[in-house]
């Protein structure tokens, strides 16, 4: 068959930063194949030398207005393993907490706002308004009741403010826990209908086998906060060598770097987390999971947003779970941490490396921090989720291209849109950190 | 009469104040009766290749590029918005600027540096003219809608010239300085009703400078708990480093 195709998508939308994506076919035959990342570099990593580690977390969320709060406890947990901070039970439930609401605003934004308009054939939300109008006031309730759970936690959700090394400077009231509590209740009602709504949605067929990597642990509870690295392989390493699981390299076509572990390359993300830790999940989100026909190992990426809903009833029904136990055993506000005092050297402040692995929204993200003896920055090296996803993207465009290539240019670009969309990119993130070294 | 076309367009940023836009929940539908937003790529794949009645424009202008593309987009636009720090002080990103652009690109990027061509960070009004300014890393929502409604009526919209200690004083939280600490608020413009000392942390002064700050009696302050001026530097540098670009 003698076939051309050109595909140039420039500036893929419904994806946070700024990535294009294009596909050659020439005479039948596959040339090019390519998700380009442009996204203007920001140069994060050589302006914070000379700058405090206790300022990293206000810094470093501003790589990324989506996962703001997952940047801020990565950083968190970088600063404080090199500085010997080790943080208290209260706060380590507290940190949980905004993590769970880290997924849950992302996840609902990704699951509602940026894949949903694919899945009905529209190109935005706004369509919806008037031939889905319950579907759409139920996406921004949702989405709503996220946000105001982040501002009663930490301020805000986008760059979280009381969240810093150390703790909290500020704690939830008892009224406070009771309002948390209350929309997490609504929230559970609005997921019910969720999983209803994406029951009856049908996701493009397509798999390709790959590493999935994610956090794992020992014990029973789902690792998104602590834990060592594993993979769907069977490998598992601590979160200090990081290095062996990422072995970082560069297309010379994009501004950002890619992964790759034992195979050519591996995913991370809510898919990977639901392939290796399933059986951890709440019982309410496994039961979604086999409603949505979601099964451990589940190959086909565009069932990422699938695991996404899974996962948002996980966080949801955990997070009743650690607000019920804060509000029986009581906040200790005595806890409450005092900003930046320690800028002046009222607080010691040591030489010292540190590293933190969390699994924000869209998968494992690693800060790892140096400092010198007054806790000033040496180096510093983040891996961000999407970059150990570029190279899977690619490799599953490479498959499925030549699967659909009978289909008409415009229906190629969009498989291809969505394909890229359900792995949730977050281009602006990906290019702002790669690895620096102070001579 | 037809709605006022709106269009959202991100230079090198966050994408977090598009997403507080985005995040104004169910409000949103009422604003979408009043205003047609016909390009949003952070959420929407309507493109419109017409003329624009309003822009809101986030990130800062780093490169050639962009500087031809919100050169572009200013022609294209009635009124054109700098939304967020990083477009209307430079933001964050201004911290380049305290380092040799070469000496940056090398740093991150070893010697592919010349692949990544950089210029100093500027704000968007250091490049094209502005209209309408809605400061706050990220943008504070009421002040969002109070400048739309500005917008629509035609109407200028003062950014509030007082320093943040004003709203500071109303909402009764406890002095920084007297707990120690080194706050931006006594010199940084007010329109955030002091959100994040509300929520027990400093200002960092992501608003921007007020554009005659009481420098006497800031140092008064600054003598009175013993801090270094230079030590202060380094805070203002966090946002307001392009500053120094508006004096050229």
């Amino acid at each position: 068959m003698s076939k051309n195709i050109s595909i140039n998508v420039n500036y893929l939308t419904r994806v946070e930063g700024h990535g294009n994506i294009v596909v050659e076919v020439k005479d039948g035959k596959l040339e090019i194949c390519r998700l380009e990342i442009v996204e203007s570099p920001r140069f994060f990593e050589a302006f914070l030398r000379g700058r405090s580690i206790y300022e990293a977390p206000h810094i470093t969320s501003r790589i990324c207005g989506i996962c703001a709060c997952g940047h801020t406890l990565a950083s968190i947990q970088a600063a404080e393993d090199a500085l010997g901070i080790k943080p208290t039970d209260q706060t380590i439930l507290l940190r949980k907490l905004l993590l769970h609401y880290e997924e849950l605003d992302s996840h609902i934004l990704h699951i509602y706002l940026l894949v949903a308009p694919d899945l009905v054939g529209v190109p935005s939300f706004v369509p919806l308004i008037k031939s889905h109008p319950d579907v759409v006031r139920r996406a921004l309730r949702m989405k709503r009741l996220c946000n105001e759970l982040c501002d009663i936690l930490v301020g805000r959700h986008v760059h979280p403010i009381s969240a810093v090394v150390g703790g909290f400077t500020k704690l939830p009231s008892k009224t406070e826990l009771e309002e948390m509590h209350k929309r997490l209740v609504e929230l559970q009602k609005d997921m019910e209908a969720t999983v209803e709504l994406f029951r009856g949605l049908n996701f493009p067929e397509f798999e390709r086998d790959t590493e999935y990597v994610a956090l794992v642990n020992d014990e029973d509870e789902y690792p998104l906060l602590y834990g060592d690295i594993g993979s769907t392989d069977g490998y598992r390493v601590t979160k200090y060598e990081y290095k062996n699981v990422t072995n970082e390299f560069i297309v010379p076509y994009a501004s950002a770097k890619r992964t790759k572990w034992h195979r050519d390359s591996y995913a991370v993300g809510a898919l990977a987390r639901f392939n290796l830790n399933h059986e951890k999940l709440h019982p309410k989100a496994k039961e979604a999971a086999v409603t949505l026909g979601l099964k451990p190992k589940c190959i086909n990426p565009y069932l990422n947003t699938v695991a996404q809903i899974v996962e948002c009833i996980h966080c949801i029904e955990d997070s009743i779970r650690i607000i019920e136990f804060l509000w029986q055993k009581g906040i200790n506000y005595d806890e409450v941490v005092i900003p930046d005092i320690n800028e002046r050297g009222i607080l010691p402040q040591r030489a010292g490396e540190g590293v933190g692995a969390v699994e924000v929204p869209r998968g494992l993200l690693i800060h790892h921090y140096e400092c010198d003896e007054k806790g000033i920055f040496r180096n510093a090296n983040c891996i961000i989720p999407t970059n150990q996803n570029t190279h899977n993207i690619e490799l599953d465009m490479l498959k499925l291209v030549p699967e659909i290539i009978t289909q008409s240019p415009d229906e190629i670009r969009l498989s291809l849109e969505m394909l890229v969309r359900a792995y949730d990119p977050c281009i602006s993130c990906s290019v702002h950190m790669v690895e620096v070294k102070v001579k | 009469m037809s709605k006022p076309k709106v269009a959202f367009f991100d230079f090198a940023c966050c994408e977090g104040c598009q997403l507080q836009v985005a995040n104004i929940g169910e409000s949103l539908l009422d604003i979408l009766d009043i205003i047609q937003v016909v390009e949003f790529r952070e959420v929407m794949s309507e493109k419109w290749d017409g003329e624009f009645d309003v822009s809101f424009v986030e990130g800062s202008i780093t490169d050639e590029h962009a500087v031809e593309r919100i050169k572009k987009i200013r022609e294209r636009s009635k009124i054109l918005v700098a939304l967020g720090s990083c477009a209307t002080i430079g933001g964050v990103n201004g911290m380049k600027n305290c380092f040799p652009l070469e000496e940056v690109g090398k740093y991150v990027y070893g010697e592919s540096y010349k692949f990544f061509p950089t210029l100093q960070t500027k704000a968007v009004h250091q490049v094209v003219p502005v209209d309408y300014f809605i400061n706050g890393c990220p943008v504070y929502q009421p002040e969002f809608i109070t400048v739309l409604k500005c917008i629509l009526q035609g109407i200028p919209y003062y950014v509030p010239e007082y320093p943040v200690c004003v709203e500071c004083k109303l909402n009764e939280n406890v002095c920084m300085y007297d707990r120690g600490l080194t706050c931006m608020g006594p010199v940084t413009k007010a329109g955030c009703n002091s959100w994040c000392i509300n929520n027990g942390n400093i200002c960092y002064g992501c608003r921007g400078l007020t554009i005659n700050p009481n420098t006497e009696g800031f140092k008064e302050v600054l003598k009175k708990y013993n801090i270094p001026e230079d030590f202060l530097m380094k805070k203002i540098e966090m946002y307001n480093k392009c500053r120094e670009l508006d004096k050229q």
